[in-house]
């Protein structure tokens, strides 16, 4: 279960995961509500939750979120930008049940990092990371990949073993929601990415650190398994309660279930989003034949839908997708759009 | 994995006097909703037969990799100690024991 407990955010990356139109902190599900949904949620099955936003701790009642997870014997991951993560804060967390914390760096040095951040935040992430190893629980690197920072994958691995992480994932920009605002600024070469790729293969060679490399779909005409098929093994709640089988989900035109109104059992099995695209009879030609069906889903909704405006057609990453021309070819370079820091206030 | 093992110096992990306790990354748990016997980990979830759940069981950061045999042994008689010394260097190697 990814829980994005906040939009909010003192980082304005341009890839941001979070929807273009981000939940208002005053429509944000209270304590009480989050405790009723991770109790929901164990119910269901859930054993993983990844304590997400925007940026979590800007959750002042974080602690008790991660002890009721903790509680129902869910296993909880904090996914932070590092800012605001003083010794005293993972203390609380640590006491509350945490587990493992993913820290979030843009790029391998100070400049370029806050440059992609949109904000002064480098020297903050590296106390932060300080401060987890210190406390002996595990620390993940999550990074986003793109034009900007691929040449240096070398040096953001560095800078990875160099802080005492466990684990680095490499993630290649998807391209919905912000990412897709500002997909010429992002977009690779095949060049860079052939060399990045490289790097990373040699890194692997050479340490133990775990270094997970997730895809860039665009170039490999193969489309990714999407969250392991759509409402099967993954589902995301909202700031403002609402529940998605993917976090990129959000401007699908689906009616979207909230877990204020419905149990979260009741969303997973019964609701007209979670059945949207479950399983393969929804799937159109080429998927409905093709023998990959059950490996990749018929690739990514969301991809499908902000390309073709059709959440129901092939993955147009996919090379046999009659869309595929939509994304081949496609050139970069260019400026980007930050996001915003704060969502909006209701009514504004 | 990148952290030293706590009392590295008499018990290495993977050494004779090695105690393998789960890492503090790693939860062991029964899970009622799938009936099965789940090792949870930062970003992934290993679903664990009887036999690879009761040895992780005894991980206890007391018990050494020869009382964790005969431990599992007894309950599994089937078994070998080969077996059992090969899936606590496997789950080691992976970072989920220390």
């Amino acid at each position: 279960m990814l829980a994005e407990l906040t939009h909010a955010c003192p980082l304005r990356c341009p890839y941001c995961s979070n929807p273009t139109e981000l939940a208002a902190r005053s429509s944000e599900l209270s304590t009480a509500e989050w405790e009723r949904i991770l109790g929901e949620a164990a119910a269901l099955g859930v054993v993983h939750a990844h304590l997400s936003g925007g940026e979590p701790l800007l959750r002042r009642d974080l602690a008790r979120i991660v002890a009721a997870a903790d509680r129902e014997g869910v296993y909880t991951q904090l996914v932070t930008s590092g800012v605001g993560l003083t010794e005293r804060r993972l203390g609380e967390l640590a006491a509350a049940g945490l587990r493992s914390v993913q820290l979030s760096v843009q790029a391998a040095t100070q400049g370029e990092s806050d440059g992609i951040a949109g904000v002064r935040a480098f020297a903050r992430k590296e106390r932060a990371a300080a401060v987890v190893t210190a406390s002996g629980l595990p620390l993940g690197l999550n990074v986003v990949l793109h034009r900007a920072n691929l040449d240096a994958v070398g040096e953001i691995i560095e800078l990875g073993l160099a802080w005492g992480v466990e684990r680095i994932e490499l993630a290649n920009t998807q391209f919905y929601g912000w990412g897709l605002l500002n997909r010429a600024a992002l977009l690779p070469t095949r060049e860079q990415l052939a060399r990045a790729e490289a790097i990373v293969q040699k890194y692997r060679e050479k340490t133990d650190v775990e270094l997970i490399w997730v895809i860039p779909d665009y170039f490999d005409g193969v489309p990714k398994p999407c969250m392991g098929g759509w409402g099967a093994i993954s589902i995301t709640v909202a700031p403002d309660g609402r529940v998605l089988p993917c976090p990129a989900a959000y401007d699908l035109p689906l009616d979207v279930p909230n877990a204020r109104d419905r149990s979260l059992r009741w969303i997973w099995e019964h609701s007209p989003a979670f059945n949207a695209y479950r399983g393969t009879a929804w799937m159109p030609e080429p998927c409905a034949s093709c023998p990959r069906k059950e490996l990749d889903f018929g690739g990514c909704r969301c991809q499908a839908y902000a390309l073709t405006g059709d959440a129901a057609r092939t993955d147009p990453a996919c090379g046999l997708s009659p869309d595929h021309h939509l994304i081949k070819g496609l050139a970069g370079g260019g400026a980007w759009t930050f996001r915003e820091a704060a969502p909006p206030v209701r009514g504004a | 994995m990148t952290r030293p093992p706590t009392g590295e110096a008499e018990s290495p992990a993977g050494g004779v006097a090695w105690q393998p306790a789960l890492a503090r990354s790693a939860l062991l748990r029964r899970d009622p909703v799938r009936q099965a016997d789940l090792l949870i980990v930062p970003e992934r979830i290993v679903v664990l037969n009887e036999e690879a759940a009761a040895i992780v069981a005894l991980c206890d950061g007391e018990r050494t990799v020869a009382g964790i045999v005969a431990g599992v042994l007894a309950r599994f008689p089937g078994g070998t100690e080969a077996d059992v010394v090969e899936f606590l260097d496997r789950i080691r190697a992976e970072g989920w024991l220390r």
